[in-house]
Formats: C-alpha cells, sequence, structure tokens
C-alpha cells in the first residue's frame, strides 16, 4: 500500500497562495491525475486544463516541483522523491485562475513574429512537388510538429527577462516557414523575426530544447533565423 | 514568479551561458582599470614601474589568475555561442560546455603557479 | 537587440578570437620574465605592430564591451531600452578613450 502524496497546488491569480493537499498514491499515477483528484473529491473550485490525457495535445502544462512539463506524461514516481509535488502554473504568462494561464500573449507573439502561412498560389495554378528529402523540407519537417503547448516559453528566462521576446515556438514557426517552398512570407518574415524581441535577443541556454516535450530544438531553428537574418541584413535586403 | 528551485536552470549549458555572462560582466568593470593602469606610462616608466611592482603581492597575483580565468572562460564560452550559432548541432554540447570550463581553470591555475 | 548590434557584436567577437589568444601568451611570457616596466615599454615603444594589434583590440573590445553591457542592462536593469543604450554608448567611448590612451601610452617613442 503505497503512502499517502503531499500535494501544492496554486491558488488564486498573480497574488495568490499554495495550498496543500493529500492525495491517495496510485501505481502509474500522473501528476495531471493527481490534480484530477483534488479537483473531482477534495476541492471543485479548483480550475485547471487538459484535454486529451495522453500527450498529444499540449494543455495540460504546468510547473511541477520547477519544471514546466505535460502533467498527463509526468508520472508521480518519478517527481516526487520526497513525497511532495508543488504544482503550479506555467510561467512568463499570466494567471487566469489557479492552474490555468492566458495564453493570449504567447499566440500574439507567434503573430508578430510572422508564424503564418502566406500563400503564394491559388486553385488554379499547378502545385508544387516538395520532395521530403529536399534539404530545405529537412529543416522544416525538424521542427514543424509544435503544438503550442507553451513549455518552452515557460522555460525560457530571455522571455522572463525581455517582454519584447517572441520566445522559442513563434520564432521555431518562422523558421519553418521560411524553409516552405509554398509559402511567400520571405523577406518581411526576416524582418519580423530580425528586430527587438526577435531572434537575435535568444542566448542560447537551450532550456527550450531540453524541455520540449516533442523533442525539438528550437535553440537551432533560431540559430538558423540568426544566420538568415544576418546574410539578408549583409545583403541589405532587411534593415535593423 | 511562482515555483521555486527551477530545476532546469542547472544543466550544464544553462550554467554556462550565465557563466559567460556573469565573467563577461566582470571583465567590462575591469577594462577600464585596466587601461587607466597602463596609462600611467604616459608620464614615463616610472609611474607604470611603482605600479607593476605593487602588483607584485601574493593577493593581487591571485586576483589576477582570477582574471585569466574570467578572461579564458569568456572566450571559450563565447567560441561556444559561435560554433552553435554557425554551424550543424552537436550533441555533445554538453560535455564540451564541461572541458571549456576545465581549461580555463587550467590555464589560470598554470597562470598562477608561473608567478608564484 | 537587433540584427545591426547582433552583427557587430559577434563579428567584434570573432576579430577578438584570436587577439585574446595572443594576449594570454603575452601575460604569460611578461609575468613568467618578472619585466619591469622598462622592459615592456622598451618593446612597445615605436613599435607599429604593436599600436595596431592593441588598436584593434581596443576598438573591438569597446564595441563589444559596450553592446554586451547594453544586454544586460534591457533584462537585469529596470532602464527602459533607450537609457539602456544611451549608457551602453557612453560606456563604450569611455573604454575607446582610455583605451586609446592606453595605447599611446605604450607605443609613443
Amino acid at each position: 500500500m503505497l503512502a499517502d502524496l503531499s500535494v501544492s497546488l496554486w491558488r488564486g491569480g498573480k497574488d495568490g497562495r499554495y495550498e496543500t493537499y493529500r492525495v491517495p498514491r496510485r501505481e502509474s499515477q500522473t501528476v495531471l491525475d493527481v490534480v484530477t483528484f483534488v479537483q473531482r473529491h477534495i476541492d471543485p473550485t479548483l480550475s485547471y486544463r487538459f484535454a486529451c490525457r495522453v500527450g498529444v495535445c499540449g494543455s495540460c502544462a504546468m510547473t511541477v516541483n520547477g519544471k514546466p512539463r505535460w502533467t498527463c506524461r509526468t508520472h508521480v514516481a518519478k517527481v516526487a522523491d520526497s513525497g511532495h509535488l508543488e504544482i503550479g502554473p506555467l510561467e512568463n504568462l499570466p494567471v487566469i485562475k489557479d492552474l490555468a494561464t492566458d495564453m493570449e500573449p504567447f499566440f500574439e507573439k507567434w503573430q508578430k513574429a510572422q508564424g503564418v502561412f502566406a500563400p503564394s498560389k491559388t486553385r488554379h495554378d499547378e502545385i508544387e512537388q516538395i520532395r521530403p528529402d529536399s534539404p530545405a523540407r529537412r529543416l522544416a519537417d525538424a521542427a514543424i510538429e509544435c503544438i503550442n503547448c507553451g513549455v518552452c516559453y515557460a522555460a525560457c528566462d530571455t522571455v522572463r527577462w525581455n517582454q519584447d521576446y517572441f520566445g522559442p515556438a513563434a520564432l521555431t514557426r518562422a523558421w519553418t516557414l521560411l524553409n516552405d517552398e509554398r509559402d511567400a512570407g520571405g523577406t518581411a518574415r526576416l524582418q519580423a523575426v530580425a528586430g527587438a524581441g526577435g531572434c537575435h535577443a535568444c542566448h542560447s541556454h537551450q532550456s527550450c530544447q531540453e524541455l520540449c516535450p516533442q523533442a525539438l530544438n528550437p535553440t537551432a531553428a533560431i540559430a538558423g533565423l540568426k544566420r538568415r537574418t544576418t546574410a539578408a541584413y549583409l545583403k541589405g535586403e532587411i534593415k535593423a | 514568479m511562482i515555483a521555486r528551485g527551477i530545476m532546469h536552470r542547472g544543466s550544464a549549458l544553462w550554467i554556462a551561458a550565465m557563466v559567460h555572462r556573469l565573467s563577461g560582466l566582470a571583465l567590462a568593470i575591469f577594462l577600464p582599470l585596466h587601461f587607466l593602469a597602463l596609462g600611467l606610462a604616459i608620464d614615463g616608466e616610472a609611474k607604470l614601474e611603482r605600479f607593476l611592482r605593487w602588483t607584485d603581492q601574493p593577493l593581487v597575483k591571485f586576483a589576477e589568475g582570477g582574471l585569466v580565468f574570467l578572461l579564458t572562460v569568456h572566450l571559450l564560452g563565447g567560441l561556444r555561442v559561435l560554433v552553435i550559432e554557425n554551424f550543424d548541432w552537436r550533441d555533445s554540447q554538453k560535455q564540451l560546455a564541461t572541458i571549456a570550463a576545465a581549461i580555463s581553470a587550467i590555464i589560470a591555475f598554470i597562470f598562477l603557479a608561473r608567478v608564484f | 537587440m537587433n540584427v545591426r548590434l547582433y552583427v557587430w557584436q559577434r563579428a567584434t567577437a570573432a576579430v577578438m578570437a584570436p587577439l585574446v589568444l595572443l594576449h594570454i601568451a603575452v601575460i604569460f611570457y611578461a609575468t613568467r620574465k618578472g619585466m619591469t616596466a622598462a622592459d615592456i615599454l622598451s618593446r612597445t615603444q615605436g613599435s607599429i605592430i604593436w599600436a595596431t594589434y592593441y588598436g584593434l583590440f581596443v576598438a573591438a573590445a569597446s564595441i563589444h564591451a559596450s553592446i554586451g553591457v547594453r544586454n544586460v542592462l534591457t533584462e537585469w536593469s529596470p532602464l527602459t531600452d533607450r537609457r539602456a543604450g544611451l549608457f551602453a554608448v557612453a560606456f563604450g567611448l569611455l573604454l575607446a578613450v582610455i583605451g586609446a590612451r592606453a595605447v599611446f601610452a605604450v607605443v609613443l617613442p
């Protein structure tokens, strides 16, 4: 019979506090199971987000013992070494209530980095043949599986220190689009990621790469953006 | 804001980046003093000579060893950044970052061994 | 930070990498031999090579340190970007001026 778990959950908004609950331990329990237990059996006023419960949607991301992670994919056995868990909302984002954050700043920066596909053809034009093993497509594919969970954004110190910084996810998406043959965003997108808050603010701490649950490498994508923007700047295609 | 003990900040690469920044700050503070000391020679060698003999003190030599460490670690940290930004990703980066710190420490140690 | 500052920062860093290696070698040589001011100055005074080497070093270091300080101020201090930029420029100019003075002090015959 496993002992009980002591769990501290953030309650309230920005000026809230941690409250502690006792939760029975179970085999193969995940952190999401723990949060769900509290809401169903102890305190129904707890607010939190989840959807798929199986690690494909990214909705359940929270700060667990100091690290941003997907709670449905975090086994309690792996993180509650001393029988204690501390769970808070994702950092670097405004707190709505308890464990739910406002993702709007995250998506606003996505738009600012022009992480949006810019079409170049109509249905009447011929379809491009995109070879999956072309160098550009390989680069795009290596970075494309982002599901906007916000873990990298929450982990990034530069996001924390620099309010203008777009963050790893938005910049990674911009990088994939730059490598997409069909996209017409081109120089305008390079200009968007070359100003204040753009790729050059990244200090390569690589917390994003360490913690991305999809094993993406935003640091490498951002390094690619640095090279492209530098080349474009030196050629006079973009301005500082 | 909230959660304590941010774990990923203990990673070797994060520490490398922080050491790089702090060593840069320390060198930026030191540099004006260095330039002013060398500028003593503008009135002839006597003032500079007095200053150089002042630096013979063990405590100053120790501090100079620290400066050599800071300079080397900042250089190697900078090379790490230039490599990440311009070359293909390497999986062995963490080990390289640790080795870079070790090399800096060794060079600083050799400096100290030679001056004492 | 933007692309222009980034380019200057990385370019001066690349320029300084070999200069720093040489400087460390010089430090080791000078301290091992226990050189006096007279020993040092007799080598540097009137030397175009040392003047060029250290002149380049001072210029690159002034720019590099200035941009680095600007980054730290914008991220770690409450200063606005504009004020941080002004402070950084002032700091860079200070380094350039007293650095150039130091170079003159050791290379002028």
